[in-house]
């Protein structure tokens, strides 16, 4: 049930492929932007690092964001997805995991070689990377009720921004806190477990919310 | 605003009737639809929904199907508040809205075998080709369903029927775009059905005129 959800977004994720590259050059856009506008102070750039790459993240996702519903919604499919006889919690989890493959995996990815650009050394691009791996469901999953709470409104995407973003403050603070207590020198376990902790906490909440969501948008 | 409702039994139901409406009001926005609407209906019926457009017979569709709640009064299935049922509820009900339901970039076998498998009922390549050969999309299984024609996916939309068993079939303006032999298809599909003991509640201004089953009609009136 759950993998004909995900396996069904992924396919229409791979037929527009033109959606997923977007986003993946707008994070490594603006990423690059940060070192050409200040120009080669390393240690400068070694201190922003952390939070210039987590908040592109973070827009980045918000490109990806009002997709994630609205398509369905507007051919009638959403409709048929909330008839169907399993938990809608459950239609709402698999399109959020499909959402996190394709718009959030492709960044966690790239983000070692953008951060190569702020002169970090191996340890640190290793932990931008598990951090992002931990805290990026954490942007699917708030956002899903970003998503769902604005569809088919108009102008959804800055409204989607203006909910969202508050929201994702906790995993910046900790996913930025952990790369630079690594820059520090310090560890950066305690960070990485409040983010995990806050991935859990999303992941026990989020799908619900957002399948409450849904259906008030839909009536 | 005033709302009558004008149903012409051809038949007095004696049989037990499994979808039962009462009281059933509806208000969208600041604006009132209906309100008193009471039938009920036994396996074997067939229920033609007229009314001009915006006297809400989507909106009644959409509150039978459970996507929409009600403002006052309920909708019962097997004695039980489908509000109360619902997951379970969905297992005995299939619908189609004005929107078909149709992902443009999936190809016909695809949109097909999937919207089937997300209700619970998987179904091999071969068995969604047989069933777009029967709804007269023979040769276009394998294309995107962009490149089908508003009656192509249409039909390609009502192939669902063909393969799900739910015993409920609420059918919004479906008729519309589709040429004489695909109704006379809609028609065969329905009278298969009613004849199977289920129940079809249909949306249309087009008579369907079917020879099996009973006819009810509800008019809606602004």
């Amino acid at each position: 049930m759950l993998r004909w959800i995900v396996w069904r977004d992924l396919m229409l994720a791979w037929r527009r492929r033109a959606d997923m590259l977007s986003t993946v050059f707008f994070f490594v856009i603006v990423v690059s932007l940060f070192p050409l506008g200040i120009g080669p102070e390393t240690q400068l750039l070694r201190t922003i690092a952390p939070g210039v790459v987590w908040v592109a993240a973070l827009l980045a996702s918000m490109l990806s964001l009002g997709r994630v519903f609205s398509n369905d919604y507007h051919d009638g499919t959403l409709e048929q997805l909330l008839l169907t006889p399993q938990p809608l919690f459950l239609v709402v989890l698999g399109k959020t995991l499909a959402h996190w493959i394709v718009a959030e995996v492709p960044l966690v990815l790239v983000a070692p070689l953008v951060g190569v650009q702020f002169d970090l050394s191996r340890e640190t691009l290793w932990l931008l990377f598990a951090s992002l791996l931990i805290g990026t469901p954490v942007l699917s999953l708030i956002g899903s009720i970003g998503a769902a709470l604005t569809l088919g409104l108009r102008g959804g995407g800055v409204l989607i921004s203006i909910l969202v973003l508050p929201l994702y403050i906790p995993a910046l603070i900790f996913g930025a806190g952990a790369v630079e207590a690594s820059i520090m020198g310090t560890s950066p376990a305690p960070h990485m477990s409040l983010l995990g902790a806050f991935a859990i906490v999303s992941l026990l909440f989020s799908p619900w919310a957002a399948a409450a969501a849904l259906r008030i948008s839909l009536e | 605003m005033a709302i009558t409702i004008a149903p012409q039994y051809n038949v007095a139901g004696g049989r037990q009737k499994i979808l039962e409406v009462s009281q059933l009001g509806c208000v969208r926005g600041d604006r009132r639809l209906f309100r008193g609407i009471n039938f009920a209906a036994s396996p074997g019926t067939y229920i033609q929904l007229t009314g001009p457009n915006g006297s809400g017979k989507t909106s009644l569709l959409r509150i039978l199907c459970g996507l929409l709640a009600p403002a006052e009064g309920e909708v019962k299935w097997n004695g039980a508040n489908i509000r109360t049922l619902a997951e379970e509820y969905f297992t005995a009900v299939t619908y189609l809205g004005h929107r078909h339901g149709v992902k443009d970039e999936l190809t016909a076998v695809e949109n097909l075998r999937i919207s089937n498998a997300l209700n619970g009922l998987e179904i091999s390549k071969e068995r969604a080709r047989s069933v777009l050969q029967q709804m007269g999309l023979a040769g276009r299984e394998l294309l995107p369903a962009r490149l089908l024609s508003e009656g192509q996916r249409r039909r390609l939309a009502l192939a669902r029927l063909l393969v799900c068993n739910t015993r409920l079939w609420l059918l919004d303006e479906v008729l519309t775009s589709l040429d004489k032999g695909a109704v006379a298809l809609v028609r065969s599909l329905i009278e298969n059905h009613l004849a199977g003991g289920g129940i079809a509640l249909v949306a249309t201004h087009q008579e369907l005129e079917l020879s099996a089953g009973l006819t009810k009609r509800l008019e809606l009136t602004t």
